[in-house]
């Protein structure tokens, strides 16, 4: 089998194996899982691509990357604590909360702080943040509400600020 | 705006995801509330951060190669079924999903995952976990497996004998297959809650000559998957609907 006869996968989707593998990476946490997901989310955008009618091709890889993944992470579970999504944060609406300053954040302390998100927070983040999906695109790739979208992202944040700030990275 | 120091409309307005008016109104608000300025201002700096570039995963050198080698040589992936995509992409793909929710590339992925499951249960072995006619005997197997209590009905008066069920994992969750026969066909029901959708229509795909039924009712989601006709495998679903 040869990729010639599938016009436009070569030209249009290979060259987002690297937002691919940044949302896979971020999702399971983990290089070699990261790998085979992407090889995975690969072989059946192939399968798919003929069907494509879309205007992006990278939100519609990322939406086939994301359901392999969310696919992989229930094949393969791993107990891990994870806070549930539903899980009242402590208070989100700090009435003064400290300044942020750019200069003091962390990167290795910022990625750590991603990293223990609850998935769906930390996918919102990976799609807004290092993708710079729209609220409605990123409500397409993940099937969820607009509000859904952007009460996750205001929450997300909320604990990425409390993390940073509060020294419990 | 009054001040309820809305996070999720703070940060809406930071994305630049409200409308004209709305936005105005919060810069408005944000000229004398120190407490949400503060809120945005600590939006932006984190946004800059992760913006940075530092967080960005880059993929191996090695992936790129490893992944057009598996395109193009099916028969060393270990997943049996690829081997069919190239007289798929052949033949194309016949759908027959109306653009319904929630986008019919997802329904798509799950329509093969629903095949790719049928396809595994029908190797030696893997067709039921619990084996057993009686409704009485497969309900209470899916007790304490599932975070959900499947419907489970016999039909063999209707000629659909029920002959066992399994957990299976699609669409990036634990379902209960309940395993249906027709004659020598086997149908595998799939099914899953769906908590707020609304009752579709039974939806028809053919994928890889193989009939595939789609449907949402009562708050469940139902796949069926057969070589069964598709006349037939609708008497099944109506049935399952009743």
């Amino acid at each position: 089998m040869s990729l010639q006869p599938v016009y436009g996968f070569e030209t249009q989707v290979v060259p987002h194996m690297g937002a691919a593998y940044n949302l896979a990476r971020w999702l399971t946490r983990n290089d070699h899982d990261a790998e085979d997901v992407v090889q995975e989310a690969y072989l059946r955008a192939f399968r798919f691509w003929e069907s494509f009618r879309g205007a992006d091709p990278r939100a519609w890889l990322l939406t086939i990357v994301r359901n392999t993944c969310f696919t992989w992470l229930q094949q393969n579970r791993k107990p891990t604590i994870e806070l549930p999504e539903d899980m009242p944060d402590l208070k989100t609406a700090d009435t003064n909360p400290e300044a942020l300053l750019l200069a003091s954040v962390d990167a290795e302390r910022l990625r750590q702080a991603v990293e223990q998100l609850p998935l769906e927070f930390r996918e919102a983040i990976v799609l807004r943040e290092l993708e710079g999906f729209s609220y409605k695109e990123i409500s397409s790739i993940t099937s969820v509400p607009i509000g859904t979208v952007m009460s996750r992202l205001a929450r997300a944040r909320t604990r990425l600020q409390r993390a940073l700030q509060g020294g419990v990275a | 705006m009054s001040c309820e120091n809305n996070p999720a409309l703070l940060t809406a307005y930071v994305d630049g995801e409200l409308d004209l008016v709305r936005s105005l109104e919060i810069e408005k608000h944000l000229e004398s509330c120190q407490a949400c300025a503060r809120i945005v201002q600590n939006q932006q700096t984190l946004s800059s951060a992760l913006r940075a570039g530092s967080l960005y995963y880059h993929p191996p050198r090695h992936l790129e190669q490893r992944i057009h080698t598996a395109l193009r040589s099916p028969g060393r992936i270990n997943w049996p079924i690829l081997a069919v995509a190239a007289s798929l992409l052949v033949a194309g793909i016949f759908f027959a999903f109306r653009p319904a929710a929630p986008s019919s590339l997802v329904a798509q992925l799950v329509a093969q995952e629903v095949l790719d499951s049928h396809l595994r249960s029908l190797l030696p072995g893997h067709l039921a976990d619990v084996q057993s006619s009686d409704r009485h005997t497969v309900k209470p197997w899916f007790a304490g497996k599932l975070d959900f209590s499947p419907p489970v009905a016999d039909f063999a008066a209707e000629g659909f004998p029920l002959t066992g069920g399994r957990i299976d994992s699609v669409n990036g969750r634990t379902v209960a297959v309940l395993v249906y026969q027709r004659h020598q066909h086997v149908i595998n029901a799939y099914v899953w809650p769906s908590p707020g959708s609304t009752n579709s229509r039974v939806n028809r795909a053919t994928l890889q000559g193989y009939n595939i039924l789609h449907w949402t009712h009562a708050g469940l989601e139902w796949w069926l998957a057969s070589d069964l006709n598709t006349q037939e495998l609708e008497d099944l679903a109506n049935r399952l609907i009743q």
